[in-house]
């Protein structure tokens, strides 16, 4: 069985490179849906391929199986095989890369039909699942960082895919210089590793780290500067405001990149690196601190925004705040419990957002909107059931993960399971707003003629929505007579915090208070927005002072650029105008006129005269023997 | 061959020295200053001739053969290299009906 493993693994990456090189290649030759559909058959092949590897290591009674293709780098000390680590997390990752990544190519065929780019978009969606998978099953650092950085520059294609709007642009732009940051700290972290570790090999770093004592400051910095990356590329605060303009892209791309996968990158790190993080107490505190401060804080951003796609960006950041928080308190494999029932919901309701977009014939704005429940019933029912799935409603696969989260906060200290709490009621308060907004009432905005997209659209709608319905019985905890079997499953990949278990009673006391408080909130939401249906203020009307200040987002983007763009933007000029043109530029110029000059001077001994370069000859020669003499 | 390196030696060392580099600065100064580029030749080969002297002169006081090997191989690539030079001589005769060495100022930049 292992041996089968590894001869097959290298396949999981290769089918969707293999896509992206057909459809890159023959891009104009592809004509209508080609390129959607080789390409979304390629990765479910991969898919396909996944889940053998999942049964074949089931059954195979190992918990992981390193597959060297080739050896990569090999000098003095340092030694990195290309290789790919297939465990348990890597495989769960693998399952909803290609899993939910296969249902998003096959919708987008749908999506981008008529668009004059469609070969190139889904080149750059394969050459993203590609590095994605290089990410997820990576052995190593390095491999994980070519997937890393893979991952951002597809990003950074497909957000400026629509390159003829400049807005777009600027935020592809935004988004690609965000995650440099991050991945300037995440290189550094990987520097210290090897410098620490002298190896960048996940099993041989997990090993050795045993013998280290926690709280060390060598593994603090490392995993402060993991950290850094995971923050730039799993937009927390301060990093997080690419993620809301990143969704000038398509929006398949929205659901694939900026929810289901490429943004969890940093969970999947830093579960991976679970380790050495249980070893820093102090970046776990830090971490705590900024995923609570971030799920709140894109929550409440997220109440005030008017745009299909922005409300449902603010509701990633937040809930990967949520995952760092679950992070932060060492209950990793809570985390990718998050993380994946995240994957369902959050791609579902894009793709579900993609539709209405679709359907209004291009508008995103939700004041214009309305009454297109009877219109489009299966986008509907879909989207309404990712919104109790991302609430938190049980039995949908959002309760699950989410109280997961809250309890392992409750254990930990129960201020911050209000806080976890009050964001959890702040995203059930703004999706039902959402909801109610787009879904009920009347239709707002007369011009366009809202119909169900097509059947290529709509089955991957369906199929996600059974996931996000179902995806929380995967790890049914033993309150409700399961056994945590992802929790399980992960285990040996994943070194979990053991933490004090609450008493049942606790527990369902607290589900049953913030079940109760759930539905206040929807209710009050059910009385704003469709019993007196209070439509968000106009643009041009004037708000109270808070609601300005969230409408615009904190002002976080004006601050930004008001801190670091406008002084970085001033020193660029001044470097320009003054160093460079009085300093610079001189200086190079100098050099250039002296050398010319000295060779027109030195020129004039080159005469040609035989019997003068026989004379110099033998004149160097004598002063040659006569400074041998005396020195 | 015993007896002559014996006579030879019968000769003072230095005096082969002096000769030796008599012959070699006659030579250079003709390389320096002959504007006659057969004479200029010429010359080239009375510093060749010098340093072979002083090869021998050595080896017949050290009693080692090796110099006098180096003498016979220097002596087959003087030939051939008169034979190139002389041929040189000949063409130049040919283009430019001298054989002026200042006439051959093109070789620059």
């Amino acid at each position: 069985m292992v041996a089968l493993i590894s001869s097959i693994a290298w396949l999981v990456p290769a089918f969707p490179l293999l896509g992206f090189l057909i459809t890159g290649l023959a891009k104009n030759r592809l004509k209508n849906n080609q390129a959607g559909i080789i390409a979304s058959t390629l990765v479910s092949f991969s898919f396909i391929t996944a889940l053998f590897l999942f049964f074949s290591l089931r059954s195979s009674g190992q918990d992981s199986v390193t597959v060297t293709l080739f050896n990569w780098i090999s000098a003095g000390d340092l030694n990195i095989p290309f290789a790919f680590l297939i465990d348990h997390l890597s495989i769960t990752m693998m399952l909803i890369v290609t899993g939910v990544g296969a249902l998003i190519h096959i919708y987008s065929i749908g999506y981008m039909h008529d668009d004059e780019r469609v070969s190139s978009f889904f080149a750059q969606m394969n050459l993203f699942t590609f590095s994605m998978l290089l990410l997820v099953m990576g052995a190593n650092y390095l491999i994980l960082f070519i997937g890393w950085e893979g991952v951002g520059f597809c990003s950074y294609l497909l957000i400026g895919f629509w390159f003829k709007n400049p807005a777009f642009n600027y935020a592809a732009r935004k988004a690609f210089v965000m995650n440099r940051i991050g991945d300037l700290g995440f290189i550094l972290g990987i520097i210290l590793v090897f410098f620490t570790f002298k190896s960048v090999s996940f099993t041989e770093i997990f090993s050795q780290a045993g013998a280290l004592q926690a709280g060390a400051p060598m593994i603090t910095l490392i995993t402060i500067l993991l950290l850094v990356g995971a923050v730039g590329k799993s937009a927390q605060i301060p990093l997080y405001t690419w993620l809301p303009d990143a969704m000038a892209g398509p929006t398949p791309v929205s659901a694939l990149i900026h929810a289901a996968t490429m943004v969890t990158a940093g969970i999947y790190m830093i579960a991976r690196s679970s380790i050495l993080y249980n070893l820093a107490p102090i970046t776990l505190n830090i971490m705590i601190g900024l995923g609570l401060a971030t799920a709140i804080f894109a929550a409440v951003i997220g109440l005030r925004q008017n745009d299909i796609k922005k409300v449902l960006a603010y509701s990633t950041v937040s809930q990967l705040g949520y995952m760092f928080l679950a992070l932060g308190l060492g209950a990793y494999s809570s985390a990718v419990f998050h993380l994946t029932t995240h994957a369902f919901f959050k791609a579902l309701l894009f793709l579900g957002a993609g539709s209405i977009i679709h359907a209004m014939g291009g508008e995103q704005d939700i004041r214009k909107m309305g009454g297109l429940r009877k219109k489009m019933p299966i986008t509907y029912l879909t989207f309404l059931a990712a919104t109790l799935a991302i609430s938190g409603i049980p039995p949908f696969s959002g309760f699950f993960s989410k109280d997961l989260i809250l309890t392992k906060a409750f254990e930990n200290n129960p201020l911050l399971y209000i806080l976890a709490l009050g964001g959890a009621l702040i995203t059930c308060f703004y999706m039902f707003r959402l909801l109610y907004l787009v879904f009920f009432g009347s239709q707002r905005l007369s011009s366009a003629h809202p119909h169900e997209s097509p059947r290529v659209m709509t089955i991957p709608l369906i199929i996600l929505s059974v996931l996000s319905v179902f995806g929380g019985f995967l790890n049914i905890p033993e309150l409700f007579g399961g056994k945590s079997d992802l929790g399980e499953f992960l285990h040996s990949a994943i070194t979990s915090k053991v933490t004090e278990e609450l008493s049942s009673s606790t527990e369902i006391g607290l589900i049953i208070s913030s079940l109760a408080l759930l539905g206040l909130i929807i209710l009050m939401a059910y009385r704003t927005y469709v019993k007196r249906a209070v439509l968000p203020a106009a643009d041009s009307e004037s708000l109270s002072l808070f609601g300005k200040v969230v409408a615009n987002k904190f002002y976080i983007d004006e601050v930004y650029t008001l801190l670091l763009e406008k002084p970085f933007g001033f020193l660029s000029d001044f470097f320009f105008n003054t160093i460079e043109k009085a300093v610079l530029d001189p200086a190079v110029d100098g050099i250039g006129t002296a050398t010319s000059r000295l060779g027109n001077l030195v020129r004039k001994l080159q005469a040609g005269n035989m019997s003068f370069y026989l004379f110099a000859m033998v004149g160097g020669i004598l002063l040659f023997i006569i400074f041998i003499l005396i020195v | 061959m015993k007896d002559i390196s014996s006579a030879i030696q019968l000769i003072p060392l230095e005096n082969y020295v002096f000769l030796s580099v008599a012959l070699f600065s006659i030579g250079m100064m003709g390389v320096l200053f002959r504007r006659n580029t057969i004479a200029i030749l010429m010359c080239l080969e009375l510093m060749f001739n010098s340093v072979n002297l002083l090869l021998t002169a050595f080896s017949a006081y050290h009693s080692d053969p090796a110099g006098q090997v180096f003498v016979f191989f220097i002596m087959i690539v003087a030939a051939a290299e008169v034979a190139v030079g002389l041929s040189i001589i000949v063409m130049m005769k040919r283009n430019v009906d001298s054989v002026d060495i200042n006439l051959l100022n093109r070789l620059k930049w």
